[in-house]
């Protein structure tokens, strides 16, 4: 089991070309909001950049604040998402110590990483990853409808090489 | 959003009203976007009879039909009547307007009208409001920019602030618009523009969207579009060195302007290189919205403020044009000094290559006696960093009347104290191209009086070079004006196409006509792919109409003589061939806009 990382956010030049493909690859949007990464800039663009996404909490305190199922745990950490469960409460929302979780301010649906991975080749500095999770005991992972690992086919086609482009 | 009518939405806020309304503006097909859709609104709502400084003037920012839908579609185009010579007008600039732009909604931001107070405007996907900023008065770039990121504040990282400092509210003819600290609307005075309206900051946040279309065109094209773009070498030389790699480049060639165009090369240029400035001030590098190439060049400025090694540290853009503007045009040889003297320009909201080129002007002015430190203030000299500082602040702040005089721009300062023969104008202050007689025509005389509405400096280098004094046959030079005006008419048409989507100059190559075409079906506008062509060509018509409308007579245009003092790696400018060349191209103009000159019958 993999979750997506954000480790090196000093390399990030704020392109949200992370946040732009999970919009369109997995939500089918034009967005640089209704994604389950969205980078932010706190005090202007000289301070550098910040990630908001999902940290993989085990137990997942959004999953547990979910009062229809559309949340469930994921194994090894993070949530799946079930949109057809969804009553739109923002109690996810609220409940991320991490404000993870975004809520749509036209339909009222939350946007969360479910760490497929798919944004991650459309990052040019390599900021974000799909890491192993550390072999820890957790809790069990439930039933939902989210994949959980990238689907390579959304991958752009590269040069040579599989790093990001400029981080060769 | 745009998929799904052939009308641009386009929200117009009148400031001296308070009123504002969306407009659904017909003819997408017509107009495309950005340069298209700023001319067509101009066309529309604009007063061409009246001056470029009446309040009711439109200052319109346009995004385009591919904006935020594929890579490097992040820049915005600001069409305005210019403070600096009264015509219509076009600057661009990224950040993330762009984006912010179209998740907002918008097409277009249009803004007629001046606010009894200075104001600030936050446009949002469900806000528009328009706040009063009057303690904002006088305030630097970046600190306006600090307060008025107290408007939006749930949209940090997806809102985009364009502000103006003291050059803007004094109206600095070159005052620019800078856009998310590093980006500017630049040249022909777009921050005067906000300035005349009482207008000091515009927020926008991007905190909307939009469905994607159904289907796998577009994921596809995406995907294949940002391939060419991060997997081949295509943009590499734009995120490296960046384009401050052509100082060596161009200083080799003899194509560098160096103090005034004084000279074309100097072994000084170690100090002020790209590679200098990658190597030891290179910070990091940042990106527009939407972009993954990173071109945004960051460098650390660490000054001494006091004794005890104290230091602050400032994170400050550069890029060719600065460099050369506030580098070797003023005869500085350290890149820390260009640094500190283009965050001075920064703050104080002036365009940093008209008013290098316009100090350098001045420098040279002092040095003839055409002007004296009585006009001045402070005894300018090439080299000499502290007397740029000091004179910055005067340029920006009008002090006495040979600033304010200046701050309309070189041409007027000339016609008030002489100098125009060594004055490095071309149509407005130079870019830094001293290629020869293709780039000083195409400047002089092109639609934005830029580097970038032609490449006259590429055609300039890729014509053989002559033997010194060789004579040629009046067929054989009018041959050559023949294909030159050929290639200026067709290239800016190209780059029409291109900046009617709005892309980013830089991604030329990635987007041919067909590409374009490819992205526009894609997304489901398919009037408008199948249309890109003859609306290129109109648009290209329609912009030259509108500034020859509002008071462009390209038979008046000059060509200082400087420019043909200089001696390039082709040796000495041909003047016969130049002045055919200028001739021709005014032609040609008349010909786009289907407007007869007085010559032409």
């Amino acid at each position: 089991m993999k979750i997506l990382k954000a480790n090196r956010m000093e390399r990030c030049i704020g392109c949200h070309g992370c946040s732009l493909a999970c919009a369109r690859l997995v939500h089918k949007r034009l967005s640089w909001s209704t994604a389950g990464i969205r980078i932010t800039s706190a005090g202007g663009l000289s301070t550098g950049f910040e990630a908001r996404l999902c940290l993989a909490c085990n137990p997942a305190p959004c999953a547990l604040a979910c009062p229809t199922g559309a949340y469930a745990q994921r194994k090894g950490g993070g949530v799946k998402v079930n949109r057809d469960l969804c009553i739109r409460c923002g109690n996810c929302a609220a409940a991320c110590p991490v404000d993870a979780i975004h809520l749509d301010g036209e339909t009222g649906l939350p946007y969360v990483c479910i760490h497929c991975g798919r944004c991650v080749p459309f990052c040019p500095h390599a900021c974000i990853e799909l890491a192993d999770l550390p072999d820890e005991p957790d809790v069990q992972d439930s039933p939902g409808e989210t994949p959980d690992v990238a689907d390579v086919a959304d991958a752009p086609a590269r040069g040579a090489g599989e790093e990001a482009p400029h981080a060769r | 959003m745009p998929a799904s009518t052939t009308a641009s939405r386009v929200l117009h806020v009148d400031l001296a009203t308070g009123a504002s309304r969306v407009i659904l503006f017909e003819g997408r097909p017509l107009h495309l976007g950005g340069s298209g859709l700023a001319a067509a609104l101009y066309d529309a709502y604009g007063h061409p009879a009246a001056p470029a400084t009446d309040p009711r003037q439109p200052l319109i920012f346009a995004i385009g039909p591919l904006t935020g839908y594929y890579p490097l579609m992040s820049k915005v185009v600001c069409g305005f009547r210019s403070p600096y010579h009264g015509q219509w007008a076009e600057s661009h600039a990224g950040g993330r307007l762009a984006l912010a732009l179209r998740f907002a909604g918008y097409d277009a931001l249009m803004i007629t009208g001046a606010s009894r107070t200075l104001s600030c405007l936050v446009v949002g996907s469900r806000r528009l409001e328009v706040h009063d900023v009057h303690y904002l008065r006088g305030q630097d770039v970046f600190v306006t920019g600090k307060y008025l990121r107290r408007f939006g504040k749930d949209s940090s990282g997806h809102r985009s602030t364009v502000r103006i400092g003291p050059a803007g509210e004094k109206g600095v003819a070159f005052a620019c618009a800078n856009v998310d600290s590093f980006r500017h609307f630049g040249r022909l005075g777009a921050g005067a523009v906000m300035g005349a309206k009482n207008l000091k900051g515009i927020v926008v946040l991007g905190d909307g969207g939009a469905a994607l279309p159904e289907g796998k065109d577009y994921p596809k094209l995406f995907r294949d579009i940002y391939g060419a773009v991060t997997g081949t070498d295509m943009m590499q030389k734009y995120h490296d060195l960046g384009t401050a790699e052509n100082l060596s480049v161009l200083n080799e060639l003899k194509a560098l302007p160096w103090r005034n165009l004084q000279a074309t090369t100097d072994p000084a240029i170690d100090g002020i290189s790209g590679e200098r400035f990658a190597e030891q001030l290179l910070l990091r590098q940042t990106a527009c919205a939407g972009c993954p190439v990173g071109c945004i060049h960051i460098g650390l400025l660490r000054q001494q403020f006091a004794r005890d090694h104290e230091f602050l540290y400032k994170q400050v853009s550069y890029d060719y044009e600065p460099i050369f503007a506030q580098g070797s045009m003023l005869g500085l040889t350290n890149a820390s000094d260009v640094l500190a003297l283009l965050d001075d320009t920064e703050k104080l909201g002036l365009d940093c290559m008209s008013a290098g080129v316009a100090l350098a002007w001045a420098t040279e002015a002092m040095e003839r006696g055409v002007v004296t430190e009585a006009e001045t203030l402070t005894p300018l000299a090439f080299g000499n960093v502290a007397s740029y500082v000091t004179a910055l602040q005067h340029l920006a702040n009008g002090t006495n009347e040979f600033w304010r005089t200046l701050g309309r721009g070189t041409p007027a300062a000339t016609a008030a104290y002489g100098g125009q023969e060594f004055s490095c104008v071309l149509g407005q202050e130079m870019a830094g191209y001293a290629t020869g007689e293709v780039f000083f025509v195409a400047q002089s005389l092109g639609f934005r009086h830029s580097h970038l509405d032609s490449g006259g400096y590429s055609y300039d280098q890729s014509a053989p070079p002559r033997e010194p004094g060789s004579f040629r046959a009046p067929e054989e030079i009018a041959a050559d004006v023949d294909k030159a005006v050929a290639f200026l008419v067709d290239d800016e048409q190209k780059r029409i196409a291109i900046n009617c989507m709005v892309a980013c100059l830089f991604s030329r190559k990635a987007y041919s006509q067909q590409r374009m075409q490819e992205a526009l079906a894609a997304i489901g506008l398919v009037a408008e792919a199948d249309n890109l062509p003859q609306a290129a060509r109109a648009v290209q018509a329609a912009r030259w109409r509108l500034k020859l409308q509002t008071g462009y007579r390209p038979e008046e245009v000059t060509i200082p003589k400087r420019f043909t003092e200089i001696t390039t790696w082709k040796g000495p400018i041909d003047t016969a061939y130049m002045d055919a060349l200028r001739l021709a191209y005014v032609d040609a103009i008349r010909r786009m806009a289907d407007a007869p000159g007085p010559t032409a019958g």
